[in-house]
């Protein structure tokens, strides 16, 4: 009686909603055949700019169509004058606003948007950085909004302290957000550059070289600003530590060092006639322009990899022609070129010796440090205290852990050996989805501590046995290693870069799990090999190798598997099956 | 004798426009009873109405003069067979000790602004307020003539402003000339002579001083932009998961309304006020906390999500009891207590427990904070829900009361109503506000509580920062022993609530005192007014006032002699939140119809039939009866609410004014609850509102890798609904 309002029922709401959404379609398709139509026709009038405006405005990722428009701008282009397409472009960004409503992810939009700014006569910049404002208001992370914004701010020359406290309005009203702290790190060096000083003297190579490049510096920040960067992200891993966005900064601010690009040692044989060359890091020695001279001859030589897998290696060799060094009663004197990097390293070998080396210790090149940081020792105690006090309230907390390790291992890998290898335990416990990771990480680790023990020690045995290792790693820094011991570990393959051991004499490597001998080939001084409980099924071919326990291994159930052998390994004279 | 316009037979008659009173209106509507709402004022929703300065001061006003008893009319004739009439109270009298005090310059000092009367116990209703009044009156009748010669500007006697003027000029006198120069009042009382002369050099000199860049406001001023003001009775907020915005979006009354975030959670601590860190953003760029103390509050604030052991072993001990045993030191507890559970030292573990959890599932659905506030102020959200009824044919009158019920004497049920025109209306149900029952048919079980209530209108904010436009809720908690903790609200210009330039501040507490008692002590150490000492950098106190309002919440809907087909709503109460009114309108509704759904989804106005002329003339009727009926202001509002049903009621309209909406969607400023299921008509772009992802506590725990909990905020969760911010 007092008009009473009547709801329409489902049934009759959904007709009319299918009705509609055919209506809408077939205007759709109708208007997509004629821009098609015209397109092919080359008609580029304003008819076909507004069929791709109405077809656009519902469906904006028709890339087709973009295309099509774009040529019509462009078209108008060259007929109208500035002021008129001015005038066009600026109802195209209009339009393309209202795209980017109905799609604000929309990779056709955006793209169109660039295309169309950087096109326009007279540009408002200030306009289009307040866009990107508001759509990452809505979604802070819009890889799309970024892009687009990234090139805005490159056309119109925003100063860097403005972006810098852009990205601290972002990340003070959400923290978490790659895209905001990313973009600080490629601001703050150009803002706060670190001081010109030279680089701490342990760093300096012992053979001069040329001075640092200026990209081995650019990234890194003054000392003041890091403090406050520091400071800041602290806040937020204190805030919430679960958060992976701030460690990972933290891990970009912390550092890494760069190391020098350089040839870290030369190995000479005077059994073999061979030369072996480690850089400091993988190369193809083919194309780097790598030159031997010996005696001051230069020296045509055929360089390869110690596996034919590595087109990249950091270790290669070369056979010297035959003759040239056997006589063991002359000296030679050997230098290795870097051509490309300026770069060479020279070795003596003397009267009466078989082999003479040259090279950087891994203890003088403070090798194992590059993880983390170059940092004064007093910013990362101070920054081992406080992930320490963290960590006494979130003991769990994966990033803490694993900060700390690294913190450790970049103030005192060896001191910190007893507490490292507990914070490994723990990760692998709480996050045991990445306990893999967290084992290999340990082996790095470990492997590394070896090293530098080895190093200390000025010997050629490399013993790590019963430490749990999973992988094998910085094997190039054992080029002249003669004894290895690797048994009791869990270790499932000796891999291709096994070969890089070109002195090995004697591999232990009993009681692990070893399916795979790849790395064994091409060891030229191999003579011993213990493999005891392992899981090994092919065999490897070592011309020197005399002496080859396989007891417990699947191999040994094959039938004929000492004739085999014996062919295979003709020099073994003592085999345990 | 327009008694004729309204129909004889209503299914509901509800008195009074309160929140709860139109939120039963709303959902009898909705459900197709028939539905007479009236309210015997001229405005809407009765105590919880906003009011325009000028507005205000008439309420004053009216609060101050002697009210007069209606004569009770003898309806008797009405009455058949078996039946007999219980007679309304119509001088409600829920208000009390309205005190006002204007600081602000181009008014006469009064020996008041400072040293005020003693001021009235709450037991003293208006009538003793009266008498202040009145004697107030006398003592200042001949400033009041000198202030009517000085005046200068034409505009301050403009748009009928005089009445305000001369009830503000022997209500609280005037301003102190010297605004920043606190000198005896005796003194001050001397230089009125002089005024015109010695005002503009002493004023300015003291504003060289400490401000110099700023002109205070004048009380013309404040007139002049009375307008801009929408100054509400109660203070509450909206809990952005309370039953009301629950209900809000549920109804899709919330296209009605339009709201702000509150942006920062204050509380004053060791005579300053500082921001309590509540989000992850707070806490992440607090600068009052240590790295430690982020932590562990982060930690305490995640681990409360979910009841524990340790928790139950504290039930029934106080809740500080618990917050001490969690070692977070001095700060964290204050924050803790106070400013998220909001509660009071002896408060039990598990009630403090539950409102900081509530405080933290309100935490990022629409922003930093857990509150938002209406747009234009609280007096909105009754009307909104008047207005839904009114679509759905609810009628509404003003300025119309119900003076007596028609009691069935074998049943007690009441049959029928009185209108306060005499004409006699059925229902089958009576719904009426707290304050025109009678005591006599009031249940008393406990003494009568009031709330203490003060309204400030300042020049600046308690916590200055970058932006001026904040919205802050501030816990005070008790000053000293035996005082009460005071909730305040401080609004800024952009919620529409007052003039640019200016903040309202609303503070309210239970009161133990009268207003003046229990709040202008607060009000002294927080704000610079003639009274405080020291306070150079608090904003200053332009305007105040001070009432008591009666704290209904004890009330039950039933709760009285009346009979059982009648239910009382009671007012407002002294939570921060609406769930009481909520859940008293849920119940009266399932009361009356348990079988119906509360407020279901409003339909979209596209999907609305109209039965074509035969309902729109009736309509037009009913508007026509309305209007003809009353010629003053009310009615001329009533008109508007109507015309406004009937553009509602046409399709066409609505559905341009969604478009529009879609268009500004990126610009727009306030926020609009939406729906989950939004269906074909609502608002577009929602799909790249995400909610401030990070902005929630997660509730993760720390052994849950964090490589899920990048990935959960990195496809931002559409939110039941959607938040839309502008700038």
């Amino acid at each position: 009686m007092h008009g009473r309002v009547k709801i329409k029922s489902t049934a009759q709401q959904e007709e009319e909603k299918r009705k509609e959404r055919e209506k809408k379609l077939k205007i759709y398709v109708a208007a997509r055949d004629a821009c098609f139509s015209k397109r092919k026709e080359g008609v580029w009038d304003d008819e076909a700019l507004q069929l791709t405006q109405q077809l656009l405005s519902s469906n904006p990722d028709f890339a087709t169509l973009w295309n099509y428009r774009r040529e019509i701008l462009m078209h108008i282009e060259t007929v109208k004058d500035e002021d008129e397409v001015q005038k066009v472009y600026e109802a195209e960004l209009s339009f393309l606003e209202s795209c980017l409503k109905v799609n604000p992810k929309s990779y056709g939009s955006w793209h169109h948007r660039g295309w169309v700014s950087a096109r326009l006569p007279r540009p408002d910049w200030a306009r289009e950085l307040s866009l990107c404002d508001r759509c990452l208001s809505l979604d802070d992370r819009n890889f799309h909004c970024w892009d687009y914004r990234r090139m805005v701010v490159k056309m119109s020359g925003v100063p860097v302290d403005q972006e810098l406290s852009f990205t601290d309005r972002l990340i003070g009203s959400n923290f978490s957000n790659y895209s905001s702290w990313h973009y600080r790190s490629t601001l703050l060096p150009l803002l706060h550059p670190e001081s010109p000083e030279p680089p701490s003297p342990c760093r300096e190579p012992p053979h001069s070289s040329p001075p640092p490049s200026p990209q081995t510096h650019s990234h890194r920040v003054c000392e003041e600003q890091l403090l406050k960067e520091y400071e800041l992200v602290q806040n937020a891993f204190f805030t919430d530590p679960n958060d992976q966005s701030a460690w990972f900064y933290y891990r970009w601010l912390l550092g890494r060092a760069e190391r020098e690009e350089m040839i870290s040692c030369v190995y000479v044989s005077r059994d073999e006639e061979r030369v072996a060359v480690a850089f400091s890091r993988p190369v193809n020695a083919q194309s780097v322009g790598l030159l031997l001279v010996l005696d001051g001859q230069p020296q045509r030589v055929e360089w390869r990899s110690v596996h034919p897998r590595f087109k990249h290696s950091p270790v290669w060799i070369c056979d010297l022609p035959p003759g040239t060094i056997s006589d063991i009663t002359n000296e030679h004197n050997l230098t290795v070129h870097w051509t490309e990097k300026h770069t060479h390293r020279d070795c003596a070998l003397y009267t009466g010796r078989t082999e003479s080396w040259c090279r950087d210790s891994a203890t003088d090149q403070e090798l194992f440090r590059s993880e983390l940081s170059v940092e004064k020792t007093s910013v990362l105690q101070s920054e081992l205290q406080s992930c320490n006090q963290l960590q006494e309230l979130e003991p769990l907390n994966k990033w803490c852990l694993l900060t700390i390790i690294l913190l450790m291992r970049a103030l005192d890998p060896l001191g910190y050996e007893k507490e490292t290898l507990a914070h490994f335990q723990t990760l692998k416990e709480v996050d045991s989805m990445r306990s893999a990771y967290y084992s290999d990480l340990c082996s790095k680790f470990m492997i590394e501590n070896t090293i530098l023990k080895m190093e200390y020690a000025e010997v050629r045995v490399f013993s790590i046995s019963d430490k749990k290792l999973t992988t094998l790693c910085h094997l190039d820094q054992l080029l002249l290693v003669t004894h290895i011991n690797l048994s009791s570990n869990q270790l499932q393959r000796l891999p291709p870069q096994f070969a890089m051991l070109q002195c090995l004499e004697v591999l232990e490597a009993d009681n692990n799990s070893i399916e795979n001998l790849e790395g064994v080939y091409h060891l030229p001084k191999l003579e011993e090999v213990l493999l005891k409980n392992n899981t090994l099924q092919p065999l490897a071919s070592c011309p020197k190798l005399k002496r080859l326990d396989l007891r417990g291994n699947p191999v040994t159930q094959t039938a004929n598997v000492e004739a085999e052998l014996a062919e295979l390994l003709p020099s073994v004279t003592d085999l345990l099956l | 004798m327009a008694a004729e316009d309204l129909p004889s037979e209503f299914d509901v008659v509800i008195l009074g426009t309160g929140l709860a009173e139109s939120v039963v209106a709303a959902a009898f509507s909705r459900v197709g009873q028939r539905v007479l709402h009236v309210d015997r004022r001229s405005y809407y929703a009765a105590n919880w109405a906003s009011f325009t300065f000028n507005g205000l001061l008439t309420w004053i006003q009216e609060h101050h003069e002697e009210s007069q008893p209606e004569e009770a009319q003898d309806w008797s004739s009405l009455l058949e067979e078996g039946e007999e009439l219980i007679y309304l109270s119509s001088d409600p009298a829920s208000i009390s000790n309205v005190q006002a005090f204007c600081f602000t310059s181009e008014e006469d000092e009064e020996e008041e602004a400072s040293s005020p009367d003693p001021p009235n116990t709450t037991e003293e209703e208006t009538g003793g307020a009266n008498e202040d009044v009145v004697k107030e009156t006398s003592e200042t009748e001949s400033a009041d003539l000198k202030e009517e010669e000085t005046k200068e500007k034409p505009e301050e006697r403009a748009d009928g402003a005089e009445k305000e003027q001369r009830f503000t000029a022997l209500n609280d006198g005037k301003s102190t000339v010297q605004t920043d120069v606190f000198r005896p009042i005796t003194q001050a009382s001397k230089t009125d002579g002089k005024e015109p002369g010695a005002d503009q050099p002493t004023a300015s000199a003291a504003q060289s001083q400490s401000e110099p860049a700023k002109k205070k406001i004048s009380y013309a001023q404040l007139v002049k932009e009375g307008r801009r003001f929408n100054i509400d009775l109660v203070s509450k907020l909206l809990y952005s998961r309370g039953s009301l915005v629950d209900l809000l979006i549920k109804s899709n009354v919330s296209r009605y309304a339009e709201f702000k975030n509150v942006t920062r959670i204050l509380t004053y601590r060791h005579g300053k006020v500082e921001q309590v860190p509540c989000s992850r953003a707070d806490v992440f760029a607090s600068r009052q906390l240590s790295v430690v103390e982020k932590r562990k509050l982060m930690r305490f604030l995640t681990s409360c999500v979910e009841e524990t052991e340790e928790q139950r072993a504290y039930n029934g001990r106080p809740y500080l009891e618990f917050l001490c045993d969690q070692q977070l030191g001095d700060n964290l507890q204050h924050f803790l207590l106070h400013s998220i559970a909001m509660v009071t030292e002896d408060t039990p573990t598990e009630e403090g427990l539950s409102s900081t959890r509530h405080f933290l599932r309100c935490l990022g659905r629409y922003g930093n904070t857990p509150f938002l506030f209406p747009v234009y102020g609280l007096g909105e959200i009754p009307q909104c829900f008047c207005r839904m009824c009114a679509v759905f044919g609810g009628i509404y009158c003003l300025r119309h009361s119900v003076s007596c019920l028609v009691v069935d004497k074998t049943t007690n049920r009441c049959k029928a109503v009185v209108d306060s025109q005499g004409q006699r209306i059925s229902c089958s149900h009576f719904v009426v506000e707290e304050g025109s029952v009678g005591t006599d048919w009031k249940m008393v079980t406990s003494p009568p509580r009031f709330l203490s209530r003060a309204v400030l209108i300042t020049d600046g904010s308690i916590l200055p920062s970058d932006s001026d436009q904040q919205v802050s809720m501030v816990t005070v908690p008790p000053i000293a022993a035996g005082c009460p903790a005071v909730k305040m609200v401080e609004l800024c210009s952009s919620t529409m609530t007052c003039m640019p330039g200016t903040y309202l501040v609303h503070l309210t507490c239970q009161s133990v005192g009268s207003a003046y008692e229990d709040l202008s002590p607060v009000v002294t150490k927080l704000f610079r007014t003639p009274e405080s000492h020291d306070q150079e950098n608090c904003p200053s106190v332009l305007w105040c006032l001070y009432f008591n309002m009666t704290d209904s919440s004890g009330l039950e809907v039933e709760g009285h002699h009346l009979p059982s087909n009648v239910f009382v709503c009671s007012g407002p109460d002294g939570s921060l939140g609406h769930e009481h009114a909520i859940k008293q309108a849920e119940l009266i509704f399932q009361k009356i119809l348990p079988e119906e759904d509360f407020c279901p989804p409003a339909p979209n106005p596209e999907d609305i039939i109209y039965d074509g002329d035969n309902n729109s003339s009736s309509m037009g009727g009913e508007e026509n009866g309305g209007a003809g009926e009353e010629e003053n202001d009310g009615a001329g509002e009533e008109e508007e609410e109507k015309k406004e049903v009937l553009e509602e009621n046409d399709g066409e309209e609505e559905k341009k004014e969604v478009v529009e909406e879609e268009e500004q969607s990126l610009q727009t400023e306030g926020i609009r609850l939406q729906p989950l299921e939004t269906g074909s008509g609502s608002v577009g772009g929602s799909d790249s509102c995400s909610p401030p992802a990070g902005s929630q506590i997660s509730r993760r725990d720390a052994v849950q890798t964090p490589e899920q909990h990048t990935a959960s905020t990195h496809n931002p969760q559409r939110e039941s609904a959607s938040c839309m911010m502008g700038n």
